[in-house]
């Protein structure tokens, strides 16, 4: 169990991200067929693919510090995911980045006010509010939840557990949502009832922190 | 309702772009050449001194963008997945691509993952090139609702490009360029009904499935669902609920002239195509409209969905001129 992030867990973290990606894709692209256009479990999964790769080849001494490594992470998605999400999930790594800095090691409250820094990030490229039915609805009470439980003290195994199970109940929540943004906006009241694949991503996102946590 | 299992004609699924940009570019060596690493399609023999036109987005509107490429159209066209925006490096690349010193001009279809990318593209290349840009949203079936996205991008698309391209090889600056593809858009509106949906390549099934009585009306050009379903009915029928909301929403009267577009989706024959056309001009002739200029044909295409859409731009003299302007791309040609 890592005790706090460091640039393996970071790297273990995009993999397994990878990684659940693929296991679901099929349930990714079924959630985007039912109000979107039916390629998110694909196009995560190929671009996510490659970010990885990417990141099996260092750049040069520059991820010596997280924020290095963030921003890095951050670019690759500019360079390999495409659709909204490339951009989206690339301002939330560059804002991480740059919070975190020349830091090599978050610990839970450290790694809660990266992430808050992403996030805004996002927002700032995504407009997103609360109950807009998107990633945001997944990733801001996941953010709040690992706040919390920095604030109570909490070690980042139970920090980052929280924080799924917020995502969790988050990307639930979306269910019932009429989307505001993206495309099954378009469907207006037809979006409500249908869990959004933003969302479903996001909290993936969230799990495989847990999970590089508890093997870090 | 059931709908029989459809067959393609791929080789894997994730080969489908980059084997048929090359198809594309093999069929054109005159016109076009390849950048497959970026999967750029840009003009064989690039323009100098002159406002450079980029568009692209996701795959699956075939002809739309590389088969747009050309003398009199764009520079540079950037694909990406099928229906998933490029990646903000690709437009990146594609805008110094598209750079011959006068600045460069993106045609962006108005889908949150594709202004996303161009916008991180042109801060990306601002250094190096003078980014402006056109959004088009002119399919009237998403009329904005409060902080949504806005109208999708359709086929009012091809009209932009046209009259853009017709601008800068003229040799007009990126400003007028930019403020005459604007005006192109505020001046079209789109609306498109199915009557099937589409499949993904290497999928079997189609986004969603219609009873035999029903046709989806108010679709995009991604296989979503549009705006609600309506009674299949004859084709002077359909195509009245097509027209009808377009004349009202461009409030045009009597004596105004328009540049129609009537666009298959990717499965609709030319001989649908025919009877849809000859029932726009009857409708538009009724009201006193002149249609000014009509393109038929597939050009902004959602895979191989069975449906149609009508997209009316209103025109003036100057608007006709561009449009008749010479242009020579793989699918646009005179």
């Amino acid at each position: 169990m890592a005790t706090a992030v460091t640039n393996g867990v970071i790297i273990d973290w995009l993999a397994r991200f990878h990684d659940i990606v693929a296991k679901q894709r099929a349930y990714l692209t079924e959630l985007d067929s039912a109000i979107g256009d039916a390629d998110h479990g694909v196009n995560m999964d190929r671009g996510l693919a490659q970010v990885v790769a990417m990141l099996d080849q260092p750049a040069d001494g520059s991820d010596a510090s997280t924020g290095a490594l963030l921003e890095r992470i951050g670019n690759a998605l500019l360079t390999s995911l495409g659709g909204a999400p490339g951009p989206l999930y690339s301002a939330l790594f560059l804002g991480a980045g740059a919070a975190a800095g020349e830091r090599t090691r978050l610990d839970p409250a450290e790694l809660a006010d990266s992430l808050r820094a992403g996030l805004a990030e996002l927002v700032r490229r995504g407009s997103a509010e609360s109950g807009d039915k998107t990633m945001f609805d997944a990733l801001d009470p996941a953010v709040q939840a690992l706040q919390k439980a920095a604030d109570d003290g909490a070690g980042l195994g139970p920090a980052t557990a929280a924080a799924a199970a917020a995502a969790v109940a988050g990307r639930e929540a979306t269910a019932p949502m009429l989307a505001r943004k993206g495309r099954a906006s378009y469907l207006g009241e037809r979006s409500i009832g249908h869990v959004d694949p933003g969302a479903a991503s996001a909290t993936m996102l969230v799990i495989a922190l847990v999970e590089a946590v508890a093997q870090g | 309702m059931s709908t029989p299992t459809r067959r393609q004609f791929i080789n894997a699924p994730d080969d489908v772009i980059d084997e048929a940009l090359e198809g594309l570019v093999l069929a054109n060596p005159h016109l076009l050449k390849l950048d497959p690493a970026e999967r750029l399609v840009s003009r064989v023999t690039p323009a100098t001194k002159k406002v450079g036109l980029l568009s692209g987005g996701g795959s699956g509107h075939e002809p739309l963008h590389a088969g747009l490429v050309g003398t009199g159209m764009l520079d540079v066209a950037v694909a990406g997945a099928v229906f998933a925006s490029p990646t903000a490096s690709q437009v990146r690349a594609g805008t110094l691509l598209a750079d011959s010193g006068a600045g460069v001009l993106h045609i962006v279809k108005n889908y949150t993952g594709d202004v996303l990318n161009f916008q991180i593209a042109a801060e990306l290349a601002e250094d190096d090139v003078v980014v402006e840009s056109v959004l088009v949203d002119d399919d009237l079936a998403t009329t904005s609702t409060n902080g949504g996205p806005g109208r999708r991008g359709t086929a009012a698309t091809v009209v932009v490009e046209k009259v853009c391209g017709a601008l800068a090889e003229a040799g007009a600056d990126l400003s007028t360029v930019a403020a005459r593809g604007r005006d192109v858009v505020a001046r079209s509106r789109s609306l498109a009904v199915a009557l099937d949906s589409c499949a993904h390549p290497g999928q079997s099934q189609p986004a969603f499935e219609l009873p035999d009585d029903l046709v989806e009306f108010g679709v995009g050009i991604h296989g979503e669902r549009g705006t609600g379903r309506i009674p299949f009915a004859s084709a002077d029928e359909l195509v009245e609920q097509l027209v009808d909301p377009l004349v009202q929403d461009l409030s045009l009267r009597s004596g105004d002239g328009v540049i129609a577009v009537i666009n298959g989706l990717g499965s609709t024959y030319p001989l649908e195509l025919a009877i849809i056309t000859r029932q726009v001009h009857r409708l538009l002739a009724a009201r006193g409209i002149t249609v000014a200029r009509t393109l038929t044909g597939s050009y902004v295409t959602s895979l191989d969905m069975h449906g149609a859409s009508v997209t009316l731009t209103v025109a003036d003299d100057e608007l006709v001129r561009a449009w008749d302007a010479p242009v020579r791309t793989p699918s646009l040609t005179w």
